[in-house]
This record gives structure tokens, C-alpha cells and sequence, in this order.
């Protein structure tokens, strides 16, 4: 069997000697004996650590992994610059724990203080916390905050992310916090129907920019229409468009939300990603989760703790905003060491390059009889029709390309900054052999 | 130490992207000023960040006895596995045909977990513990809401629970209901069975609980929610005292939560990734977040499937993925032998340092204890002044991690340590020894105890002055 375990036999007598007890067993007195599952254990035998690694890497060799992937819907796969994996994979930040002995632990604390300074860059907004585990999550926890006695209901766009939907109508199933879809026309929310559905209990309107089909949503219009209904305005954006498009301050949204997967993390499968979530100053006391502040120690040098603790589950028990504990925070200082090594000029030259590579396969995909279904502006992703959608992915996924992904309408595609023209060109020339 | 963005100069860059090899597209709602991120050449940054890694102490850089949060070591072999390009670059909604492997590590991880645990069925998409309890509630409440059995509003949780617990009730929309702790920390199954009734959703418990004991009225104590139609939930955050040993389906639990980035060795990277697994008996599975992960009986092959009364999903996709091939990657190095062997060793190290500790310092509870033990300085601070949190920073500078301070709540001025499986004799006593030395200095030179630490990058910061003026951000000055 494998072990961790240094102690050897001659240590854990000793140890056992000194207890004045003659085997470990008896230190499990309280537990009733007949409960004791011994031998009846079915797990197969422990192994080597050669034999794992071999049992392992023969499960990751059954994935497919693609060499062009132009599928999107939630997971993006950009550009990871190797000081990124170099600096997380330091062990002092792999094997910490939460920082709660400040002293000990500034490393952690400066890194979240960065990145809630960088995502207040991006979003525009004044206050961020240390992150929540995922887009959804985040979605989900920024209705609960803006929820009071009078103003209970929710209202989210059809065109979020229908993961996201999921997650907070799970949450909302908890809380019993009603949730209304405001339905979409011509793949974005469809304003007329926003304004007619918002009441007197509209505690926040929810809107995804890009949406989930790529499209831009008219953004301040609906900020415009959330808070004439006395509602608070929700965005979720995805951060690397926040890099060149307007942003969720200047939509005047109250409480920006997000995915921050692509700020540097892979797409592992889904997971472990990020959640990213900010809020004007006016909110920020009703965000969840672990906030970092900077103070001073005892001899006047800068220094940083978890702070505003009387938000939270440990200090509040039931009336905590949320039961937040543990977050993503390995992965939210991947995403700080990302922007770090982007700065704001790279991160803007992903974007711009993600769009137009998006546009140009669009564009050739219109040229061959896949034209886009809606009308307006998109960012780096985008809904065609497709008649013989099956055979397109087959083609495509023959020659090692993961195309877009089948939704309601067509095929839903996606580029990034890691796809070149050449590779677009090949797929296009696939597609067309085939329609 | 300065800021990443006080670092650099305007026009340092690194050089990661490439020209634009289509026409150029922009949007026309662009914002209006650049994001004001770092900019520093790879040196700079790669030094930073460096540095930062320098200010943190983890497993890795010595004792890590934070009780109830079992900081025992991150075998490198999980990392190495976690990091396999089959599994970074597979992107989450391909092909199910293409994900084969990605679904066997789901499907084996159930499999074994749940022998572990003694349930029947498992998801992994709760990222975290308290996600798992906001998951794991939920199932409750769908089991009851199916049932038409609307009248169960209320959780009942021991005064000793992680603080999660009530606010995962309430985030369940359940009204929580406190029972004191019995005078051995264990549940005052007198206080329960007042407490229970047609109101009663479930109970919420730690077995071993937060004192480090294990509960010898736990059947009786599932017995009697049981037998008030509720369900009861197993927190396991403590399950590394009886992992191999005990399984919490057999001491009538009908639902968990695990923490993998505490038993079952996956690291915590300073606050998470983690992955809170929920297990549950038979008759919740039709509850669970879909999608789940089925093997096909006639071609082997794993399909998606949702289950019929699914509560929907709790997260994007199927959780912490990567976190889950880690804690595979560790149950099956371990083993049949290797699983209960290191509860055991845990429980054995658990009390070894109470044994020695005892020789000056008050425990909460008469032993043994099982993975972890609580010591209250009340007597201390009464005659020298000094209370857990000084003891605490004194261990500082000895760079020692303290262990867990002022919890549970129903011990005054508590200090928790677990000092958990893979740390060796030679460590705890030596830890043990300073432990020591520090409560002789208690008693010969408090005012050292309060002014430490000495040695840390920084000493002890105002955190009153933080909450009361919040500094949340860097402004360019």
C-alpha cells in the first residue's frame, strides 16, 4: 500500500507506550464496536505511486484533447502564459490555507488585495471580494444580495448562460426567492417584454454581455429600465471582453458578476474555474465571501487581513450573507498573475484578436451557406444556421476539430485569440465539402 | 512590500500575442478609459510574485495543526496527475465519446468515496463544504417537498457546528434550531429529542464533532430524528478520524458533504480550490444535481443522465474537476490498508500531543480524543494574562501555523490542533517542547507573549482600523 504516514512501526509503539494504551484500536473505545467496518472495507489494494501514474495517466489518454477547438458556451480556451503555472505551482501557495493568521500568511492576503484591485479595474466598479467558486455561483449569490423585504423577485435574461440560469434557479429553490426568464427576440433580451414584466417586488434584473449567443445587449437601456422600476442592475460579463467594451460602471449596473476562467485558468473539464463578483460602495456590505483590506501592524508597515468578517458565516452563523467559506483563491491569483503579464494592453489585444478571428470565421461561414441567425453586434461568439449540423461536427471533430456547440437555432461558435486563420480556413474548407 | 502596481513602468510589457492575421474588428460600445493593470517586464513580475510566495507559510514550510481543517501533506503525485494535458485541455462540453476518461474518474471516485462513506450514490459538483451542506440540505428539502411533507422547516444544529452550518440552513430557506452541547461536547440527546418534531427537515452533525470526540449516542441520536421524519446530515469535515474505520452510513446518516482538499489530501491553494463531494443514501439519489455520471451496463461506456426529481445543478458544469482526479489519484495510492491506516495514525498522533500537552496545559475534554482536541486557556489568561491568541502568535515565531483559535464557540479562549496523519514523531514533540516554553514564558515574561510575533514579515495588524476604515482597493496615488 501507499502511505504518507512517517511514523514507523518502533515510533507508533512508542507513541502508544507513552498513551499507556496497547493498540491504536482502543483509542476508538467510543466508537460502538459493532459499527467498526474492519475487513469488510471493499476497496481494491493500495499501490505504488509508478503503478497510479500509470492507472491515472491511462484515464486522461481515453480524452480526446483537440487541436483547434472552436466551442465555447461558457469554457474558453485562451492563452496561458507560462509565468502563470509557473508562480501558482509554488507550494507555499498550493498547500495554505485560508489566511487566517494575517502574519503569516501576507503573501496570500497582498495577491487577493491585487486581484480585487483588478477587478475593479476591469469592471469599473469600487468594491471586489476574494472570489466565490464559479460564474453561476456568482450569479446566483449577486440575486441574493439584492433581495430586501420588499423587492423579492428576480428577473434574468434568456439569454444568460443556461448553466448560470440553472444554478441560480437551484438557489433560488433554496431561498425561495421567485425567478422570473425575461424571453429573448432575436437572440437578446427582449426590452418590451423586461418593461412589462417588472413589479412592485423586482428586487434585480440579471443581464450576461456578451450574452450567451455572443450578441452585445443593449446594456444601459437595460440598467435604464431596472432602475426606473426601482430594481438593481445585475451584469455578468465575460472579463476579457471587459477589457475593450464598456463597462459594467458605465452601464450602471449595481453589482458585476462573472466567469473568470478565462483570465488565465484551463478548461480542465469545468473546473476549478472562478467567480468573480464586485459591487458599487453602495452594495458592498452585501457581498459574500472573504474581502481583503489593507492596515497597519503594531509598527506602522503596510499589512493585509480578512476583513468585514461580521458579513460572515463564522462570525454570524444564520444571519451570514451567505455560507461562503472556502472560494477559488489559487485560481483567483492565477487570474491576477495573468493580468499582471497581460496588462491592460495585452488583455485588450486578446480581445480584439478573439472578435475578429470570430468575425472572420462568420464571415466565411456566411460565404458557404451558414449564415448568422441574429441581426447586431457580437463579440467572439455567434449562433449560424446549419442544416446538416451532425455531419458538420463529424467532419470537423474527424480531422481534430471540436466545432461549435448545437443549440437551438444552429450551432453556436466560438473563437479565441489561440485560433489562427489557417486553422479557421481548414475548418470552413471541412464544413463546406460537407454542406 | 509594494504593490504589483506600484512596481514597472508605463511601456514594460511581456510579449504574448501575436499580430493579427485577419481583418481587424472593434467594438462600438468601447470603453472609455484602458483598465489601470501592472506593467512590468517577466522579471519584475516572476520577482513579485515570488516574493509573495516567500510571505506565506504553508503545509510545506513546517506544522499546519489548524484543527478541523486537516492541513495534512499534498502529495506531489496528485498534482502531477491533476496537471496531465488529457485532462487541463478537455474542454467541458465536448462529445461525450470524447470524455470517456474524464467520466471514469468521476464514476471511480464515486464508487470508492462511497464505499468509504457507506452511500450509495455521489456529485462532485459542489465546490467547497459549505457548498456541499447548501447541496446536501437542498436534497432534504426536495425528499420532504416530494413527499408533500411541507411542514418541515427547521434544521436543528449543535451549538458546537462549523459556522456553515446554520448559514447553509438558511441559504436552504430553513429556520435554524440550536441545541446546547451535553458537558462532554457530544449532543445532549435529552435536548434533541425535545427539539424534534413534525417541524423537524434534519439535523446537521460532525461525527467525530468539533471537540474531536466521537459521539457514542450516535445511533440513538439518528434514531430518534429518524423517527421524527427527519433526515440527518453528516458535515464531514472531521472524517479523517474514522475514514476506513467507521462510515458515517452506518451510524444513520442519510446524506454528507467531504471535504477533498482535507481528507483526502487535495491542497487548499490558500482558501480553495477545494471540492465539497455530497453523498447520499438511496432513497435522496433521485434528488441530486444532474448531470450525474452512468456506466452503461451492456457497453461499458459512461453517458449523462438526470436524475428524476433533480434538485437542478448547484454549479457550472461538474464542479472542481481537477481537485476530484486528485483525491482519485490519493484513495487509490492509499488503498484498502492505506485509508483506515491513516485515520488511525491521525488519532494516534491526535493523542500523543494531548498526552503531552496535558503536562501544562487544560484540556476541554477528558481523553482520548480522535483526530483532534480542544484546550481552553482560561486558567492561563486568569493568572498570567495571556490568552490563546498570544500563545497563538508566539508559535509564529517559532514557525510553527497555530492551530485553529476561539472555536468551537462553546469553549472559552479554544485552541484546536490537529495535527493530522503524515506529520512524524520527531515534529510534534518538538512543537509539543515549544508549546511549552510558552506557557513557562506566560508565566516569566508575558509581555514578550504579547508582543509577538517578532519575526514575521509583519506583526500583528489592526484589524479593527480595517473593518472601521476599509481599504478594499489600490488607487494610484
Amino acid at each position: 500500500m501507499g502511505t504518507y504516514v512517517p511514523n514507523t512501526q518502533a515510533q507508533r509503539e512508542a507513541m502508544l507506550a507513552a498513551l499507556g494504551v496497547a493498540k491504536v484500536e482502543d483509542l476508538f473505545c467510543n466508537v460502538p464496536q459493532e459499527m467498526l467496518v474492519g475487513e469488510n472495507l471493499d476497496l481494491p489494494k493500495g499501490l505504488s505511486e509508478l503503478e497510479v501514474r500509470k492507472k491515472v495517466t491511462a484515464m486522461a489518454a481515453k480524452n480526446r484533447v483537440y487541436d483547434t477547438v472552436l466551442r465555447g458556451a461558457g469554457a474558453y480556451r485562451h492563452f496561458i502564459p507560462s509565468v502563470v503555472k509557473s508562480v501558482i505551482s509554488r507550494e507555499e501557495l498550493v498547500t495554505a490555507y485560508t489566511p487566517y493568521q494575517a502574519e503569516i500568511s501576507q503573501g496570500i492576503l497582498q495577491s487577493i488585495f491585487e486581484y480585487q484591485t483588478m477587478i475593479c479595474e476591469l469592471t469599473g466598479m469600487e468594491v471586489s471580494n476574494a472570489s466565490v467558486y464559479d460564474g453561476g455561483t456568482a450569479g446566483a449569490e449577486a440575486l441574493a444580495m439584492c433581495k430586501d423585504r420588499k423587492r423579492t423577485k428576480a428577473y434574468v435574461s434568456a439569454t444568460t448562460d443556461p448553466n448560470v440560469i440553472g444554478t441560480m434557479q437551484t438557489y433560488c429553490f433554496g431561498s425561495g426567492m421567485p425567478l422570473e426568464i425575461i424571453p429573448a427576440k432575436d437572440g437578446r433580451t427582449d426590452l418590451e417584454a423586461l418593461k412589462a414584466a417588472l413589479g412592485a417586488d423586482a428586487a434585480c434584473v440579471y443581464v450576461q454581455q456578451p450574452n450567451y449567443y455572443g450578441n452585445m445587449e443593449d446594456a444601459h437601456a437595460i440598467g435604464e429600465i431596472a432602475h426606473a422600476a426601482g430594481a438593481k442592475y445585475i451584469m455578468g460579463c465575460n472579463p476579457i471582453a471587459l477589457a475593450v467594451m464598456e463597462t459594467p460602471a458605465e452601464c450602471g449596473a449595481d453589482v458585476a458578476v462573472g466567469e473568470a476562467q478565462p483570465l488565465g485558468l484551463d478548461i480542465a473539464f469545468g473546473g476549478p474555474y472562478l467567480g468573480y463578483m464586485a459591487a458599487t460602495k453602495a452594495m458592498f456590505r452585501k457581498l459574500p465571501g472573504r474581502i481583503v483590506g489593507q492596515t497597519h501592524d503594531v509598527d506602522g508597515n503596510v499589512g493585509y487581513v480578512l476583513t468585514l468578517t461580521a458579513r460572515e458565516q463564522h462570525i454570524r452563523r444564520e444571519k451570514a450573507s451567505s455560507n461562503i467559506c472556502s472560494n477559488q483563491a489559487l485560481c483567483a491569483f492565477a487570474a491576477g498573475v495573468y493580468m499582471t503579464a497581460m496588462g491592460a494592453d495585452g488583455l485588450a489585444q486578446a480581445a480584439k484578436l478573439s472578435m475578429s478571428k470570430a468575425h472572420y470565421l462568420a464571415d466565411e461561414l456566411a460565404k458557404i451557406g451558414l449564415p448568422r441567425i441574429h441581426s447586431g453586434e457580437y463579440f467572439h461568439e455567434f449562433v449560424t444556421a446549419c442544416d446538416k449540423l451532425e455531419a458538420v461536427l463529424k467532419a470537423l471533430d474527424d480531422n481534430g476539430i471540436l466545432g461549435g456547440l448545437p443549440v437551438e437555432g444552429g450551432i453556436l461558435w466560438c473563437c479565441t485569440e489561440v485560433v489562427s486563420r489557417e486553422e479557421i480556413d481548414r475548418a470552413v474548407a471541412i464544413v463546406k465539402e460537407v454542406c | 512590500m509594494k504593490l504589483i502596481f506600484e512596481k514597472g513602468a508605463p511601456g514594460q510589457h511581456l510579449t504574448l500575442m501575436p499580430e493579427c492575421d485577419v481583418p481587424e474588428v472593434e467594438l462600438s460600445c468601447a470603453r472609455k478609459t484602458a483598465p489601470k493593470l501592472p506593467h512590468v517586464s517577466e522579471t519584475e513580475l516572476t520577482r513579485h510574485y515570488t516574493a509573495l510566495a516567500k510571505r506565506v507559510h504553508g503545509v510545506n514550510d513546517g506544522f499546519y495543526p489548524l484543527g478541523s481543517c486537516t492541513m495534512k501533506y499534498n502529495p506531489k503525485i496528485n498534482e502531477d496527475m491533476a496537471a496531465l494535458p488529457g485532462f487541463t485541455q478537455i474542454h467541458p462540453l465536448q462529445p461525450v465519446e470524447t470524455v470517456q476518461g474524464c467520466m471514469e474518474v468521476l464514476s471511480t471516485t464515486e464508487k470508492l468515496l462511497c464505499e468509504i462513506t457507506g452511500m450509495d450514490a455521489m456529485t462532485f459538483q459542489p465546490a467547497a463544504g459549505a457548498h456541499g451542506e447548501f447541496t446536501g440540505l437542498l436534497l432534504i428539502k426536495a425528499y420532504h417537498t416530494h413527499r408533500k411533507d411541507t411542514a418541515r422547516t427547521k434544521i436543528i444544529v449543535p451549538d458546537s457546528a462549523h459556522g456553515t452550518n446554520p448559514a447553509s440552513a438558511v441559504m436552504a430557506g430553513y429556520t435554524v434550531v440550536n441545541i446546547p452541547s451535553s458537558d462532554d461536547g457530544c449532543v445532549d440527546v435529552e435536548a434533541l429529542r425535545k427539539a424534534v418534531g413534525p417541524d423537524t427537515a434534519g439535523l446537521m452533525l460532525t461525527n467525530p464533532n468539533t471537540v474531536g470526540i466521537f459521539d457514542k449516542n450516535i445511533l440513538e441520536i439518528t434514531k430518534i430524528v429518524h423517527e421524527a421524519g427527519g433526515l440527518c446530515y453528516y458535515d464531514g469535515a472531521n472524517l479523517n478520524a474514522v475514514m476506513g474505520v467507521v462510515r458515517p452510513g452506518d451510524m444513520g446518516f442519510d446524506v454528507i458533504h467531504l471535504n477533498l482538499h482535507k481528507t483526502f489530501s487535495t491542497p487548499h491553494g490558500g482558501g480553495g480550490p477545494g471540492a465539497g463531494a455530497v453523498g447520499c443514501k438511496a432513497l435522496l439519489k433521485e434528488f441530486l444535481p444532474g448531470p450525474v455520471v452512468e456506466q452503461c451496463p451492456e457497453c461499458g461506456l459512461y453517458r449523462f443522465a438526470q436524475p428524476e426529481h433533480s434538485i437542478g445543478r448547484v454549479k457550472d458544469f461538474y464542479g472542481n474537476f481537477d481537485v476530484v482526479v486528485r483525491a482519485l489519484t490519493y484513495v487509490l495510492t492509499l488503498g484498502k490498508e492505506g485509508i483506515p491506516d491513516a485515520a488511525k495514525n491521525a488519532v494516534l498522533n491526535a493523542n500523543y500531543m494531548m498526552k503531552r500537552l496535558s503536562e501544562k496545559y487544560t484540556m476541554a475534554y477528558a481523553g482520548p480524543c480522535m483526530h483532534e482536541f480542544v484546550m481552553t486557556l482560561v486558567d492561563l489568561h486568569d493568572t498570567t494574562g495571556i490568552s490563546a491568541m498570544d500563545i497563538a502568535k508566539g508559535l509564529l515565531d517559532h514557525g510553527i501555523h497555530p492551530p485553529t483559535m476561539y472555536f468551537p464557540l462553546i469553549v472559552h479562549e479554544a485552541l484546536m490542533i490537529e495535527p493530522t496523519e503524515t506529520e512524524s514523531q520527531e515534529t510534534m514533540d518538538h512543537v509539543c517542547d515549544v508549546f511549552l516554553q510558552l506557557w513557562d514564558l506566560a508565566h516569566t515574561d508575558p509581555q514578550a507573549l504579547h508582543d509577538a510575533p517578532t519575526k514575521t514579515p509583519v506583526r500583528r495588524l489592526d484589524e479593527v482600523g480595517a473593518a472601521r476604515n476599509p481599504v478594499l482597493r489600490y488607487v494610484a496615488g
